[in-house]
């Protein structure tokens, strides 16, 4: 077996630390009327003026090439961005699929046309996308997806449904992950993962064109997922993203790219802000011990996320160990609510009239599970983990 | 540190270590060999500025070299003699040869210095302190009437108790009463705390180098072992049970990456504690999902998978436990306060 490779992630040079200031500087402006409840949906607030604002000032798409719109800025320069805005708890959500998978994708499977027409625009913060993997009998089984993309004069006629979309109601466009070819029956010697592709769907002319979004309300009474039918939806050519029948391997290398982010940590630090602030200097022991751990355990991921975002930008595949980042992350954000309960005298309630920590907490309590759900399973997590270390 | 300075050290503790030479150590045989090797090598001074007898290796360096000598469960005081040389050179004191540890090791214990004509007396009890049998001097940290001093002790001027620690390793109580020269005396560089931050650093290195080992032995087990047609490593569940041991191997590696930052910059609390913290609790889930994976043949003196887990279980207490640590960390979170949270693990 091989070690467990994490470089050790490099310092912060002065460029890093003040843009991180900059950084610091706007969000106190832009935030300092957000309450601690806003704050808390973290990276899954939508402000489209807030990602706009963002994009004039070149934080979007910030690693991609200056003929796309990008900034050409490092990864740990990104990284200082990223994880300013979580520890804020910024209303990110319009732009964050499109800046952390959507865009990265086109930049490495798109044709010049497809870069040029769309990822400006997603560094500008005008351009918002959603995932179109999911669907009602394949989720972790990705594979086992059935929409179809049928070719015919013109382009290609789709049909299918995809489940659990979320932001699918106002999204500019979705990566779309079909069946164009074949499936081959892995019991006959064939590849299961073959006959995918993957398409760039304009949601704007789909929705009410052949694809219809209907809303899927979750337990907390908010609209995030989606439930998507297409029915005979016609895409041009030029929508083909990537070579048709690769769809799985774009796939995997999309969904690689930032499980180790500081997105998979940092979803609960506002629920650990208020907390601090709720219990004061004076706090007793077991609260200090109890922050302490949590505080150790947020250190230690940070060093392992900007270890990993180093190897990125190294030109590296760290896949184990970015599953490995989630893994560790999800279950501390979902500790973090668990702990911080037992530690305050707060009954979680979303009510208007009530303190700004009971509002995190019931906000945290209810969200927590999707934490080691989306992106990716704890428990295809630890799959991954354990195809790394040689065991399957 | 560079992939030839790390194969050289992988080189030198596979030949030198061994189960024979470990269960020696522990049988009461120094293990020499192993110590001259990597005495030659520079490695006892890789935390030395040049000038006091180190070759320029940065502290990263020199802790990725003591965590490969925990990965082999090397017997032998490496840790303590680089720490020791580093507070004596920074002291201003000269370095001996020679095996050194430190004083004292306990939170509780205290030395103290008083004047003795123009010499010093050294009067206290230091316990459970790493090799101090086969030292030749003990470094210790002692408290003087105008602050803390760090002194050079030699065996002869204390009263020496054998102990050992979970792990096998030599823990000692010392009782001195002991005098000593001027020139063995010296203002200390820092007081009892961040001695103890300095410890819990190199422990914490320690600490991820025998997770690591516990990972691959693991590992390596459930690809071997058959059992109902086929290797353990095919089932989900001990696939997902080695993904959590990989997780916390993964976490004791970032922990170390924060001790050797932490000591290279001043051993801020907040960083030590985090990752003293952290490694021990990684201690803690990794070596009962060893054991777990490994079955019975695991729990035997014949099977190497204890000289890993008895050290995690022995490193993780050592210099203060995750309980202590924790409370120095959520202390500090709390003085820094809703606003400071942030800007505070981000200085870290």
């Amino acid at each position: 077996m091989q070690a467990l490779n994490f470089t050790t992630p490099p310092p912060f040079d002065a460029g890093a630390e003040a843009l991180r200031q900059d950084v610091r500087e706007f969000l106190a402006v832009e935030m300092h009327d957000r309450t601690p409840h806003q704050r808390a949906s973290s990276w899954s607030g939508n402000d489209t003026g807030f990602s706009r604002k963002m994009g004039e000032r070149g934080w979007i798409g910030m690693a991609w090439p200056k003929r796309y719109g990008g900034h050409e800025r490092t990864a740990l320069e990104r990284y200082v961005v990223l994880e300013e805005m979580l520890a804020a708890g910024a209303p990110v959500g319009h732009h964050w699929v499109a800046d952390r998978q959507s865009g990265p994708s086109i930049l490495r499977h798109g044709t010049e046309a497809q870069r040029q027409q769309i990822l400006p625009r997603i560094a500008a913060g005008e351009c918002s996308f959603c995932i179109g993997m999911s669907e009602p009998d394949s989720g972790s089984d990705l594979a086992a997806a059935r929409t179809r993309a049928q070719r015919v004069q013109g382009g290609w006629l789709v049909r299918g449904t995809k489940v659990w979309t979320s932001g699918a109601h106002r999204a500019d466009y979705m990566i779309l992950f079909c069946r164009t070819g074949a499936k081959t029956d892995p019991k006959s010697g064939g590849d299961r993962h073959a006959g995918a592709s993957q398409f760039l769907v304009d949601m704007n002319l789909a929705r009410g064109g052949g694809m219809t979004v209907r809303p899927i309300i979750d337990m907390r009474g908010a609209h995030h997922f989606n439930e998507v039918a297409i029915e005979d939806l016609l895409l041009p050519d030029d929508a083909l993203l990537g070579q048709e029948g690769d769809g799985w391997n774009q796939v995997t290398a999309e969904l690689a790219f930032e499980r180790s982010g500081p997105d998979r940590f940092l979803s609960a630090f506002t629920l650990l802000v208020e907390t601090v602030r709720a219990l004061g200097p004076a706090a007793p022991e077991r609260a200090a011990v109890a922050l302490g751990r949590l505080t150790s355990h947020i250190l230690a991921l940070r060093c392992l996320s900007r270890s990993v975002a180093g190897m990125l930008q190294s030109g590296e595949d760290p896949a184990l160990q970015a599953a490995l980042v989630k893994d560790l992350g999800n279950t501390l954000e979902q500790e973090t609510v668990e702990v911080v309960r037992l530690l305050v005298d707060v009954e979680p309630s979303e009510e208007d009239d009530g303190p700004p920590l009971a509002a995190v907490l019931a906000h945290l309590v209810m969200t927590a599970p999707s934490f080691s759900l989306r992106g990716g399973t704890r428990e295809i997590m630890r799959g991954i983990i354990a195809r790394g270390l040689g065991l399957r | 540190m560079s992939d030839q300075l790390a194969d050289s050290a992988e080189r030198l503790f596979a030949a030198n270590t061994g189960k024979a030479v470990v269960r020696a150590a522990e049988d009461g045989t120094f293990p020499q060999a192993l110590w001259d090797a990597v005495t030659e090598a520079g490695f006892t001074a890789a935390l030395l500025p040049e000038h006091a007898g180190g070759y320029g290796a940065t502290i990263t360096e020199a802790m990725a070299l003591l965590q490969i000598a925990a990965a082999h469960a090397a017997p032998i005081p490496l840790a303590e003699t680089m720490l020791a040389g580093w507070l004596l050179a920074q002291a201003g004191l000269a370095v001996p040869k020679g095996v050194l540890t430190l004083a004292p090791v306990r939170l509780r214990d205290a030395l103290s210095l008083r004047r003795a004509g123009d010499c010093w007396r050294l009067t206290g009890i230091a316990s459970r302190i790493p090799w101090a049998r086969d030292a030749a001097a003990i470094v210790v940290l002692a408290e003087r009437p105008d602050g803390p001093a760090i002194a050079l002790l030699h065996p002869d001027g204390v009263t020496l108790d054998h102990g050992r620690n979970l792990a096998g390793e030599p823990r000692d109580t010392i009782t001195n009463d002991a005098i000593l020269a001027d020139d063995a005396v010296a203002p200390a560089p820092f007081g009892p705390a961040q001695l103890r931050a300095a410890g819990a650093a190199v422990r914490t290195v320690q600490i991820a180098g025998a997770l690591s080992r516990a990972l691959s032995l693991s590992v390596q087990y459930a690809q071997i072992r058959v059992q109902f047609g086929r290797p353990i490593g095919k089932f989900q569940a001990i696939q997902q049970n080695l993904a959590i041991l990989a997780g916390q191997a993964a976490a004791a590696i970032a922990a170390a990456d924060m001790a050797a930052d932490a000591l290279a910059h001043g051993l801020d609390p907040l960083l030590v504690g985090a990752a003293k913290a952290r490694a021990g609790e990684a201690a803690s889930i990794a070596a009962g999902l060893a054991h777990q994976a490994h079955g019975a043949i695991g729990f035997t003196q014949e099977y190497e998978l204890h000289f890993a887990t008895r050290r995690l279980w022995s490193w993780r207490d050592e210099f203060g436990n995750e309980a202590e640590w924790n409370g120095v960390v959520g202390r500090a979170v709390l003085t820094a306060g809703p606003d400071g949270l942030w800007p505070a693990l981000t200085a870290a």
